[in-house]
């Protein structure tokens, strides 16, 4: 594990009308490393990914990417630094084919800037990727509209168009939830791949068996704050993160 | 045997739908397919100034106008998402700019329509540029509103001639030049129009359209995208009305005429939203129609809007797309 840190949270908080979705939360990220971020309905992870990304501006405090403060940065420039997102309610192009959806990214200037002079056959790239999250290289469905695709391939259409950006940071929102179990275990392999070549990820998920498996390290959200960090083992024994998820014993 | 047969025509065709548009090359029979409906408009378009006398030549001309913008707003309205009920703004600027030229510097209308159209294309997106955020209706009507703003400016200001306007403005050569500059213009962006919408930068428009907070998220700038659509939109319609002064030798305040916001419109829902040649042919029916039923005097708007209604209730897909689906199913005719 290396110590070198990512992405830097700090302090950072956001109220909507009377309601503190995140308070003062700190955390950091490691390069290389998958973290966990889970909690019950409505404790703010969701937001907290808003935070990150630039999608809504926070209140107070700082968000460090790669050493680079990013606080009130729009999103665009934000994944042109390399840290990129999928959305937890998905949002394919619909009327596009599955493959057209990915030329989006591809002529991002984080992509553009990499690659040297022509990129060949664009779409040839595009479909290169939908390869690699999984769709089938020979079937129809890489050239389906985006919005006649089942629930499994949205979601790794949402992945690919990350990763079509060569990111370094990936949060992921929720990516497995709704997936059947087969679909979450193919899906596996491939963030393991993705980690192992060096992409930094944090997962919001509610299906906590399969990211225990993944996750380097939790972090525990309540009501917006941070209630617990540590190790999955160690941080599903904590006393405060049962009461969260289970409730408070009454007498 | 027929199964075999069909077997393969269902795997041709699957190559076909792959191969986008090269597989055409591989007879006659399908260039002849994809060609024709291109050529009847082309020709078609082409040979109306010749068989049209003098008053009808003249209806072609600003039916062209109506085309262009028509062309425009459909381009911004179903492959960027933008609603635009600004029209009137781009003939506005195009046509004063062109016509002020004319006017204070004496400049010929073949130099000072080019330079209109770009000028008038730049200030349409700069003043719509704070609005761009906006989404769905509320830029509508944030559209709408600047042709009204700018005729209210220019009578407060009392410039430009005011409420009299300018006339005396230098005409084009002559009548045919008038014509095919038009038609010629018409045809040029309806074909730019179809190419850029399935490059890239369409993609990302259509994107755009379909979610851009997902376009967002892929690092690129929505804004800066939109306000290329919108100058590319108002580019064509500050041409057409740059022409518009010249056709008339007169500039003035019916140049932000709603007429431009609103018959477009209706020409793109007859002629069948989203295909871009349905608004086209739409203006060219449309316009040649409200001065067919000059004769009916004030009961010509009546008879105007049951036309449009009877349109959106037996044909709300437009014309343009009904005539396509039924060209499509041609190709799959087999005889049984």
């Amino acid at each position: 594990m290396h110590d070198e840190s990512i992405l830097r949270v700090e302090n950072i908080r956001k109220t909507f009308g009377g309601v503190q979705a995140v308070k003062d939360l700190s955390f950091s990220l490691s390069k290389g490393e998958i973290l966990g971020v889970i909690g019950p309905n409505g404790s703010g992870k969701t937001t907290l990914v808003n935070l990150i990304t630039g999608f809504v501006r926070a209140d107070s405090g700082n968000i460090f990417f790669k050493k680079r403060n990013i606080t009130g940065i729009p999103p665009h420039k934000i994944v042109n630094f390399g840290l990129t997102r999928t959305f937890q309610v998905m949002r394919p192009y619909h009327s596009l084919s599955a493959f057209k959806n990915l030329i989006v990214p591809l002529n991002s200037p984080r992509v553009r800037r990499t690659r040297s002079g022509k990129l060949g056959d664009i779409d040839a790239v595009a479909i290169d990727i939908l390869e690699e999250v999984g769709f089938e290289r020979d079937a129809r469905v890489p050239y389906k509209a985006a919005g006649t695709l089942p629930l499994g391939y949205l979601k790794r259409l949402e992945l690919a168009r990350c990763i079509a950006l060569r990111p370094d940071l990936i949060i992921c929102d929720e990516i497995f939830s709704g997936l059947s179990m087969s679909e979450i275990t193919s899906l596996i392999p491939f963030l393991e791949k993705l980690q192992m070549e060096g992409t930094t990820m944090m997962m919001i998920e509610h299906r906590l068996r399969e990211l225990f498996k993944l996750a380097n390290r939790l972090i525990v959200m309540n009501f917006g704050e941070k209630i617990a960090e540590g190790i999955p083992v160690e941080v599903i024994e904590n006393q405060e993160v049962k009461e969260a998820y289970l409730g408070t014993a009454t007498s | 045997m027929v199964g075999e047969e069909k077997r393969k025509k269902r795997l041709d065709r699957s190559i076909k739908v792959r191969t986008e548009g090269l597989y055409a090359l591989s007879s006659w029979g399908e260039m002849a397919y994809l060609i024709m409906p291109r050529l009847v408009l082309i020709l078609g378009l082409l040979v109306l100034p010749l068989i049209l006398d003098m008053y009808w030549q003249r209806v072609l001309c600003s039916a062209g106008i109506y085309a262009l913008l028509a062309l425009g707003f459909d381009f911004l309205a179903e492959y960027v998402g933008l609603v635009c009920l600004g029209g009137a703004f781009f003939i506005g600027a195009g046509g004063y700019i062109s016509g002020l030229l004319n006017a204070y510097l004496g400049w010929s209308p073949l130099l000072s329509i080019p330079i209109a159209t770009i000028a008038g294309a730049v200030i349409s997106t700069l003043v719509l540029l704070p609005c761009l955020r906006l989404r769905g209706i509320y830029f509508a009507i944030v559209s709408f509103m600047f042709p009204l703003f700018s005729v209210y400016i220019i009578i407060a200001l009392n410039v430009f001639g005011s409420t009299e306007g300018i006339s005396a403005l230098a005409n084009l050569p002559n009548i045919w030049v008038e014509q095919y500059l038009i038609l010629g213009a018409v045809i040029l962006s309806l074909f730019a129009l179809r190419r850029l919408v399935i490059e890239d930068i369409g993609v990302i428009f259509q994107s755009i359209k379909d979610n851009d907070q997902a376009v967002n998220a892929s690092g690129i700038n929505i804004t800066a995208y939109k306000a290329k659509a919108v100058f590319i939109a108002s580019l064509i319609g500050c041409f057409g009305g740059a022409y518009l002064s010249h056709l008339y030798g007169w500039l003035g305040l019916s140049l932000f005429a709603m007429d431009f916001s609103i018959l477009p419109i209706a020409a793109s829902v007859m002629g069948g939203m989203g295909s871009l040649v349905g608004p086209v042919l739409g203006a060219f029916i449309l316009t040649p129609l409200s001065e067919a039923l000059r004769g009916f005097g004030q009961l010509r708007v009546v008879l105007y809007c049951l036309i449009l209604i009877g349109f959106m209730v037996y044909k709300p897909e437009g014309l343009m797309n009904y005539l396509e689906r039924k060209y499509h199913q041609f190709e799959h005719w087999e005889k049984v």
